[in-house]
Order: C-alpha cells, then structure tokens, then sequence
C-alpha cells in the first residue's frame, strides 16, 4: 500500500497523467466550443474515431506522420459538417445525429480497416508513424517538473497550449462572444444581426478539429496502430467533464484532468495485480460522480448538458 | 388528409432506404470487384434456404425486445441509450439463476428470465434515479452504465463462472431445465413468440391504458402533463426501469434458447441497434415489429454476404447511420407534407 501512495510523489506517474489527459484535453475543448453557442455534440466519440483511423492509415500509407494528422483532423471536420447539416439544414435531433454518427464511425472504420488489412482488430500490420516527441532543453534541466513536463508527444504540448487558446477565444474575440450570445439567446442574437447559423456551423466545425486533434493522438502517440472502437467512451467522458467546468476552457481542462489522473491511478491499481475490468471502470463511475456533483451544486447554469 | 399524409411517410421511408442502400452499395463497390455477387448474397441471402431464413427470424428476436425498450423511453422523450448495459447485465442476471437455482422444471426457467429482466431494471435504476433526482443527463450516464456493465459482467463471469473445460472464453453451462425451446432442425428460437405477445403487450398499455397515455403526454408536452396533474418525473423513472426490463430479457432469452452459456465476450450491439429499430417504427409498438424484421434481415444479409464472400458485414452498421438520419430528417420532403396540408386547408374554407 505505501508503494501505491509514493506513486503520487513519483514524477512519472504525473508524466503519465498528462500523456493520458491528452485526447481528453482536446475532447473537452471539442465539447466546449460547441455547447457554447448551444449544441451538445454527442459525436466526439465518433468524430475521434474517424481521426484515429484515416490519421494512422494516412500516416502509414504516406510514411509522414505529419499528413496522417492532416488526414485526422480533415476527416474529424467532415463529420463535424456532416453533423451540422443534418442537424441545421435537415433538422435531426442533435442528440439523434450524433448517436447516428457514433454508430457510422464504428462500422465504417472496421469495414475499412478490413477493406486494407484483412484484419478486423487493429491496424498494427500497417507499420505505424508515430507523431515524435520532443525534447525541450529547458524544460529538462529543471527538477521534478522537467521529469513531469519534459518529452511528451507535440500533441499533448498542443493540447495544453489549446486550452489558453479556445480561453481566449471565447471570452476575447468577437466571435467567441457571438458563440456564448447564440448559446444564451438565439433569438436575442438573432436581433442584433448574428447569424445563428452561421455561428452554429462555425462552432461545430471547430470542435470537430480539437476531436480530430484528440483522435489523431490516440492512434499516433498514444499507442501507434488504430484499433476497433478505441476511443472507448472518451468522447462521452469529455462531455461529462466539460459540463463539470461549464463554460470555462480552464476549469473544463481540470475536469479533462481529473480524469487523467483517474485513469492513470488506474494504471498503477493494475500493477498492484487488482484486475484491470476493474481499474478501466474508474473514469465511467467516476464520470457517474461528476454528474451527480455537478447537477446537486449547479445553481443555475447554461449547460446543455441538463437539458437533454 | 391522414391518407395522403401516410402515403407521404411511405414515400419517404422508401426513398430512405434506397439511398442508405446506395451507399452501401458504394462502400461495397469500393473493396470488392465483384459488388454485383455481394449484394446479391445482401439482399436476398436470408431467403436462400431454410436455415438462414431460421437464422434471420432468430436475430430478430432480441431486436424486437431492445427496440421495444427504446421506443418505450423515446415515447417519454427520454433518452436513455443504455439498453445495451441492461442487456449484458440481463444476461448475466439469467446466468446467475440458471446456474446456482435448484433444477425445477419449468420454474427455473421462468425464474432464470425473470431475473434478466429484474438484473436489467436494476441497471437501469442508475441512470432512472440519476435523472429523477439529480436531473444528471440520463444520455451521458446509461452510456457509462453500458461501460460498467460489460467491464463488471466480464470480470465476474471470467473470474468465478468461467467453464475451465471449454475451449473458449465462457461460462458453466445452464442445466437443461432452465433452456428455452428452439423448434424445428433449425433452432428457431422459441422467444421469438414471446417478443411478438410482449410488442403487443406494450403497445396495448402504451395506447390503450391510463400509464400509456402517461408517458405518450409527457413526450409530447411536459409542461401540459405537469399542469394536467400527472408526475412527468415518476412517469419518466418507471418508464426507463420498464425499458430495461425488456433489454434485460432480451440478453435472458437470447443466452437461454441460442447459447446455454454466458458467451458474450464484447457488447453484442443488439441494445444500439434498438435505437434504429424505434426510430423506423416511429416509437410505435406495434410497428416494432416490421421494423425489427426489416434490420434483422438487413442484419442477416450482411453476415451471408460476409461468409459467402469475405467481405466485413459492418456495412450494414454504416447503412443504419445513414438511415437513422434519413428517418429523422424533419425537413426531408417537407414542402410536400406543407403542400397537402395547405390544400386541405383550403378545402375547408
């Protein structure tokens, strides 16, 4: 037990959260760039997914890892539009879409995946191409920190410098405040000359870059293949955590880390032999957690997330 | 009016599935050379022969349960997509009793279903109690519960029910008293009757009962049911616990009559293909029923198809997706729907 509580002091272990937090990270700004302006978007998970597998096949079949992002991130975008012409032009229940969307990402990847491998578990006879890691001279020599912070994949830096980004965005520029006035009102909005449609398109595009960035990691940095359905309930954890912090990009990443820390407890659990069915329920219960803390302390807030 | 307007549905499912088809029929064009022979095996390998006609009629059966159980919570607009979790946990509900209750003919079989569907309200009184008394998303919390529940089931049945005897990952078998019947040579499974009375049971409480009339109310209007006296979060509670009753023993039936043993090593899918079930039958009980056929064949194709071929059967999964946006398109064909409601309107004056 005393191995399990040094494990916290241990600068690997707050290495591993923040490799873990990665996708999370994205995720999180992925569902909080678009219930801002007002639409839950139930179809991170699949949108990741989507990412995950053209980044890694793409990256593969070109031997870069860097157009296997690009691919990522592209194919994240056309399910985010995708979304946002079914649900604004064609008017389908977002919640509907999204779930249909999920379920398209599932299947499409393993019929391609068998479709180019012959196989139907992971990608790993492709031969992968590893998004590299970097190494910061000055963030190395320092104590603990360097240890903590120092040589993670390029993604995980993008994703913490991603979280100040969409901050910024959303309570600096005018088009994070159009965002956060079509979220609040659309019809007030609508009055002062915002297209709400417009700005709805927008904002579900640009969460479909942060899954496309979340997806991407997972094939490419966090493990190097694609396998079937392995996001594995990310998406929809990112959407617990993002309604945790409501509309802040900051406490929404804590949220993202708070998980991460979850998950990597969860690793170290496994190493004490507690079966690892048991240590992977962590994130799910403790999402379950969340819910409930959120929902009993909110006052009275704008989160879309209660009111679906 | 009513006629050309259900005309106009026909009209539109049909154009739905002609173009989900399409695309399939593009994504199959994609990796095969022979796409005219795959979609021949897809379209009409169900009907080939006996026994895969058997097969088909046999995969309808959970699906007219898990598509029953969400029409039930989308009637309460409540979106609770967790019938998979309530499934898998139902499963293992029927495995329990099957395995450790006193071998009474008869009785242990209907103790062993009624567990599944007791073990498969159980798992969703979580996210039921979550929504009614916290309001905590009901979506978000039954997809964790469908996590928890296939990681806890396989950590018990691997752990403390696994049959060391078998070649593969898999339960003790259920003594023969708590088998369900499977008729003919083929195996046809005899729950298949049950899903068909247990249809018509719901649809009979859903639109002939005062708990029916409940829960089609508080979908429609939950501000008109509060004000009409009716207990909009009571009702949406019982509703989910009902809902996963019936997931529950869908996962009871389908282990009792098609396996004898706790076989699933991952989600079976049968609790997310409910969802496209209800939203084809329009949440409607009784229309269930086709509706399950329908993707049960659609379902039964791709796996003749995949056999006869070697092509991946989850191209029927990308035809749902696209389907259920099709179906649920409310601006699909709308100026027509307008154009007939204008004309009637016209008529009147």
């Amino acid at each position: 037990m005393s191995n399990f509580f040094q494990n916290f002091i241990d600068p690997a272990f707050w290495y591993s959260v923040l490799r873990v937090s990665t996708p999370l990270l994205f995720a999180v700004m992925a569902a909080l760039v678009s219930s801002i302006s007002g639409s839950i978007n139930i179809g991170i998970e699949g949108m990741m997914l989507m990412a995950a597998f053209w980044g890694n096949v793409i990256g593969a079949f070109m031997k870069n890892p860097w157009i296997g992002l690009l691919a990522g991130v592209a194919s994240a975008i056309a399910m985010s539009l995708l979304l946002a012409f079914s649900h604004l032009k064609l008017r389908v229940n977002l919640v509907i879409a999204g779930v249909a969307l999920n379920l398209f990402a599932s299947g499409f990847t393993v019929f391609m995946l068998f479709a180019l491998t012959g196989e139907k578990g992971t990608s790993a006879s492709l031969g992968s191409q590893p998004i590299p890691r970097l190494d910061i001279p000055f963030l190395r020599d320092i104590p603990f920190l360097g240890k903590v912070l120092n040589n993670h994949n390029a993604l995980t830096y993008l994703a913490l410098i991603s979280i100040f980004l969409v901050d910024y965005l959303i309570r600096k520029t005018p088009l994070g405040m159009r965002m956060r006035a079509v979220g609040e009102n659309p019809d007030a909005a609508t009055s002062v000359g915002v297209s709400m449609l417009r700005v709805k398109y927008l904002s579900l595009l640009l969460s479909g870059v942060f899954a496309g960035f979340a997806g991407s990691f997972l094939s490419m940095g966090y493990v190097s293949w694609f396998a079937r359905d392995m996001t594995s309930g990310r998406g929809f954890i990112a959407i617990a955590a993002q309604a945790l912090g409501g509309n802040s990009a900051i406490l929404g990443a804590l949220g993202a880390l708070l998980f991460g820390i979850a998950e990597a407890t969860g690793f170290t659990l496994q190493s004490l032999r507690i079966p690892s069915e048991i240590t992977n329920m962590i994130p799910f219960i403790l999402t379950l957690i969340v819910l409930i803390v959120y929902a009993r302390t909110r006052v009275r807030s704008h989160s879309r997330i209660q009111e679906i | 009016m009513k006629r050309s307007l259900a005309l106009l549905e026909i009209v539109r499912m049909t154009l739905t599935i002609l173009i989900a088809l399409l695309i399939g029929y593009i994504f199959l064009l994609f990796s095969t050379k022979d796409v005219g022979e795959a979609f021949k095996w897809f379209l009409y390998g169900p009907l080939s022969n006996q026994r895969r006609f058997v097969e088909f009629l046999n995969n309808s059966v959970p699906l007219i349960m898990t598509g029953l159980a969400l029409s039930l919570v989308f009637q309460a607009k409540v979106f609770n997509i967790g019938a998979e979790g309530c499934l898998f946990f139902g499963g293992f509900g029927a495995m329990l009793v099957a395995l450790k209750f006193p071998q009474v003919s008869f009785l242990h079989l209907v103790v062993t279903l009624f567990s599944a569907a007791l073990f498969g309200a159980a798992w969703a009184f979580v996210p039921a109690v979550l929504k009614a008394k916290w309001k905590a998303s009901e979506l978000v919390s039954s997809l964790m519960m469908n996590y928890i529940a296939y990681l806890l089931v396989l950590f018990l049945v691997n752990n403390y029910f696994r049959d060391k005897a078998a070649g593969a990952l898999v339960s003790y078998r259920f003594p023969q008293t708590a088998w369900l019947a499977t008729l003919t040579r083929y195996r046809l499974n005899s729950g298949f009757f049950i899903a068909l009375s247990v249809a018509v049971l719901i649809g009979f409480i859903l639109y002939f009962t005062k708990y029916g009339y409940q829960i089609r109310v508080v979908g429609a209007n939950k501000k008109f049911g509060f004000y009409t006296g009716i207990n909009v979060v009571l009702t949406t509670f019982w509703v989910q616990l009902l809902a996963g009753a019936l997931a529950g023993l869908a996962g009871g039936i389908e282990l009792t009559a098609m396996y004898r043993r706790f076989v699933w090593q991952s989600l079976p899918g049968y609790g997310f293909d409910g969802i496209i079930v209800a939203i084809l039958a329009r949440n409607n009980p009784f229309l269930v029923i086709p509706s399950a056929l329908f993707i049960a064949y659609l379902r039964v194709g791709a796996n003749i198809m995949s056999r006869m071929t070697g092509l991946a059967p989850e191209v029927v999964i990308v035809i749902q997706s696209v389907m259920i946006l099709l179906v649920t398109a409310e601006a699909l064909l709308e100026r027509f729907k307008k154009r007939i409601v204008e004309r009637e309107a016209m008529k009147g004056e």
